[in-house]
């Protein structure tokens, strides 16, 4: 059984590989209507489908389906508004629903059904809005054939189609049929942004009723007849294998049926959580670590240090490189030399990883709150044996995700189960096993040195990093030629700074634990480095950290134009209550920009208090400001949380953490105040689930040393430091 | 065997009094508005009433429950303060992903049947207990005050 599962696995692997690389020619996307073929054959009389995004029935409700996950960023919200605006549908009549896997919803951002890097509105941003616009024309046409007039005679708000006499009027619904019936035009025409009636608006979100009343269903809640439940002892580290495992007392709790040993722990199979639990409790298994054996938090600390003062000593991957740093360095005025380092992190998403599957026969079927409906079902197809589209897979509501759930180790964990065991099964990781089953942000340590000329002018910066690459663990990517793991060094070699001698580079080191993508990937704790660094070099150059940067942003108008709104939003230079100070930083990431400023206090134990953060964003075109906003607000929870507590520490190759007490998040009696400021823009839109995240932990930082004078320079905070004799 | 009181209607649960309750809620009743968070009651993603009190139902075994009355977000709406709640969490859009909301819910009820007005201390000392990893905090806050406004001006 070992072996036919090891098999299953690499199978799985190396299908993932395949599809994510087979499907990157989705880039390339003209107009087109995806799935159109598809929904207009699954159409029932009466109701109107032109295309995968949207139907319309004969009462006039329109359900958009959205082909990305929700988690919490909103775009079961925010899809159906960029449909809706070009379809000129009445806003109160929209409904959403979850797409299937189909590849009419692959997000051409990159070619795939999944939703992560912050890209649903980018990536959907042409598509679902042609596709909202066609279904217009289609209904227009329909209306102007009644009628017997001119379609572009016609105009439409609202839900109705509009007679050129301005007075007869006809409603979606009642074309719904005739518009059925319409040749989908060839190309479209976008409304200009200074019409639009819906994008813009800050309306409620659409999901909002079920997850007050307890009837949202999460993948947690699926419930398939006769289904058993699983819990894991989950191996230590990847790669470990269980040499022995006694399994009598497991099974001697009333309830359990079975006990399966995977190549990622031992599962005990039950009627129900409890006695599956009981089972997994009473499960005694001994596990071999294998290298991982001595993997420790000082040697994590150890190795990553050496590759940084590598990478800084010359060594390394170069990611940046300009003018002559090491020329620049001895020809400064002034140097300051710094290491920075940051821990591991677990997502510890509030509902712990879970997935029901059925394997029966020549199909499989999943219930998950997974990011990765479509690589996953052509990982299933390899796991079960089956062909690709008889895998059902049911996204359902995701109790937040951050990035983790768009690894796949839960499905296909909860296939193999099924598959051996021939029932269906819901696995549920206990929080421990949610916790200690890897997939973490990277640890990394960086080793800074800069150099300031006569006047305080930032002249020369050398950089090294030392961390594992997300790349070369995640299965489906490769770090390119250059050596360079882009989401190693993102946030550092991409900064804003004019700075005429660089050198950036990456010394890679692998300590082991398997890392994955975090809420904002490596800007997560590289924005903490370089905005620290940035602020020790304005105090070095006896200058305020806010005109220091802002000097250096000439060439960076959107930069500057975060960092200036945060600055005087927040009154950056008026008078503070006594002992409270403030920090600034900055960020771009996922294509928009993000500044912040902290207002922070530190008490006499040295715990320090943020009572507000005023955070300005230009993020381009804006399609819900109130969602944009509160994004923002919980990124900002969700960096505070990691530069206050967050910490996944080793010791004897296992990880020590395993529940809220040892893995503390910020509760309601720690909030700051929070005031998100959105600056207009005509821009592209960029991402909004992940850039509040990266300023916020050195905005803080730099805030504290306004407060003491003391440097934080690791992540999370060393309050010891802070505290007052 | 466990008999108690659920949203009204009493109940036989055929299970180890040993079980917490919240998965009798989940698995025998299928009342899965209640949510698994940690196991430990540390999160409060499983609050739930019982006897009007708020409760973490992952650590509250069914022995406990013996012959009492528990109220769940299934049926928090049919009270008065629970209503004012639930139209307080619609008029904030309170939840992101909305996974700890019915916790943070069962939580407010609670604190708004005890106080009528609560003060920030008051909101900081029930709602510490309900973790939100999206970061909602300043939106659960504001809800209460409004549900709270809303239950004082019917009064």
């Amino acid at each position: 059984m070992r072996a036919l599962v090891d098999t299953l696995q690499t199978a799985g692997r190396t299908s993932r590989r395949r599809f994510v690389l087979g499907t990157g020619a989705g880039l390339a996307l003209g107009f087109v209507l995806p799935g159109a073929a598809r929904a207009s054959t699954a159409a029932p009389a009466g109701r109107f489908a032109p295309n995968a995004w949207l139907r319309i029935a004969a009462d006039g409700t329109v359900t958009v389906v959205c082909g990305s996950a929700e988690m919490g960023q909103g775009v079961h919200t925010a899809i159906p508004m960029m449909v809706a605006e070009e379809l000129d549908a009445d806003w109160k009549t929209v409904r959403v629903e979850q797409a299937p896997v189909d590849q009419a919803y692959n997000n051409p951002a990159f070619g795939m059904q999944a939703t992560g890097g912050s890209t649903t509105v980018r990536g959907h941003w042409q598509v679902v809005r042609e596709a909202g616009a066609a279904a217009r024309a289609m209904l227009v046409a329909a209306a102007a054939q009644q009628w017997q007039v001119a379609p572009a005679q016609c105009r439409t708000a609202a839900g109705e189609v509009i007679h050129p006499d301005g007075r007869q009027r006809l409603g979606y619904g009642a074309l719904a049929e005739a518009a059925s019936r319409q040749t989908p035009p060839k190309t479209v025409a976008l409304k200009d942004p200074k019409d639009f009636r819906i994008m813009g608006q800050p309306l409620k979100r659409l999901d909002t009723a079920a997850k007050v009343d307890g009837s949202a269903k999460y993948g947690i809640d699926a419930q398939v007849p006769g289904m058993l439940v699983a819990v894991m002892a989950r191996a230590p580290q990847p790669g470990a294998k269980a040499v022995r495992v006694v399994d009598a007392q497991a099974k001697a709790v009333k309830g359990v049926k079975s006990v399966i040993t995977l190549p990622s722990g031992v599962a005990v199979l039950a009627s129900g959580y409890w006695a599956a639990k009981k089972g997994r409790d009473a499960l005694q298994v001994e596990w071999d670590l294998g290298d991982k054996q001595g993997l420790s938090s000082e040697r994590v600390r150890s190795l990553l240090t050496e590759g940084a003062n590598a990478a800084h000593a010359n060594d390394g991957a170069v990611a940046l490189a300009a003018g002559q740093a090491d020329e620049g360095l001895a020809r400064a005025a002034r140097r300051v030399a710094a290491t920075y380092e940051a821990p591991y992190l677990a997502h510890a998403c509030m509902e712990p990883l879970n997935c029901t599957a059925w394997v029966r026969g020549d199909e499989v079927e999943i219930w998950a709150g997974t990011q990765s409906q479509g690589p996953a079902q052509g990982i299933l197809s390899q796991v079960a044996s089956v062909q690709p589209a008889k895998v059902k897979i049911h996204t359902m509501m995701l109790g937040g995700g951050f990035g983790r759930r768009f690894a796949p180790d839960f499905v296909i964990d909860a296939t193999l189960l099924s598959k051996i065991s021939g029932a269906p099964v819901k696995l549920i990781y206990t929080r421990e096993d949610d916790m200690a089953a890897g997939f973490y942000r990277p640890a990394s340590v960086v080793r800074f040195e800069g150099g300031l000329d006569a006047g305080g002018r930032l002249v020369a910066l050398k950089g090294g990093v030392g961390s594992p690459s997300i790349m070369a663990g995640s299965g489906f990517m490769q770090i390119p030629p250059t050596g360079v793991d882009a989401f190693a060094m993102e946030g550092i070699n991409d900064h804003p700074y004019d700075i005429p001698n660089q050198r950036l580079a990456y010394g890679r080191r692998e300590p082991g634990p398997q890392v994955w993508f975090w809420r904002s990937v490596g800007h997560s704790q590289n924005t903490f480095f370089i905005e620290s660094f940035v602020d020790e070099l304005a105090a070095a150059a006896g200058q305020d950290p806010y005109q220091f940067r802002r000097a250096l942003l000439d060439k960076q108008p959107r930069y500057k134009g975060v960092l200036e709104a945060a600055a005087q939003r927040a009154g950056w230079g008026s008078a503070l209550p006594a002992g409270v100070h403030r920090g600034i930083a900055l960020s771009q990431s996922f294509g928009s920009y993000v500044a912040e400023v902290a207002e922070v206090s530190v008490a006499a134990d040295g715990t320090p208090r943020v009572h507000r953060v005023v955070a300005a964003v230009d993020c381009g075109q804006v399609v819900n400001p109130e969602i944009i906003r509160r994004q923002i607000e919980g990124s900002i929870v969700y960096g505070l949380t990691a530069a206050l507590y967050g910490r996944i520490t080793f010791k004897d190759g296992r990880v020590e953490q395993g529940n809220f007490h040892d893995y503390p998040l910020m509760r309601m009696n720690e909030m700051p105040q929070v005031e998100v400021h959105i600056l207009p823009s005509t821009e592209a839109p960029g991402g909004i689930g992940e850039p509040g995240t990266p300023p916020i932990a050195p905005a803080v930082a730099n805030a504290i040393f306004a407060a003491t004078g003391k440097r934080l320079r690791a992540l999370p905070f060393d309050v010891a430091q802070l505290k007052r004799a | 065997m466990p008999r108690f009181t659920v949203n009204g209607r009493p109940v036989n649960v055929d299970a180890d009094p040993d079980m917490p309750l919240l998965w009798a809620l989940r698995e025998d009743l299928q009342l899965t508005g209640t949510k698994f968070g940690c196991g430990m009651a540390l999160c409060g993603a499983c609050t739930v009433h019982l006897d009007g009190q708020p409760v973490r139902s992952c650590s509250t075994p069914l022995a406990a429950v013996e012959g009492r009355q528990v109220t769940t977000i299934e049926a928090v709406g049919a009270t008065r303060a629970g209503q004012a709640v639930q139209q307080a969490w619609v008029a904030h859009d309170v939840p992101q992903c909305g996974y700890c909301q019915s916790g943070q819910v069962m939580s407010a009820c609670a604190l708004l049947a005890d106080k009528r007005q609560p003060s920030d201390a008051d909101i900081d000392a029930a709602m510490s207990g309900n973790l939100c990893r999206c970061g909602t905090y300043n939106q659960i806050r504001a809800a209460i005050k409004d549900a709270a406004v809303t239950l004082n001006r019917g009064a």
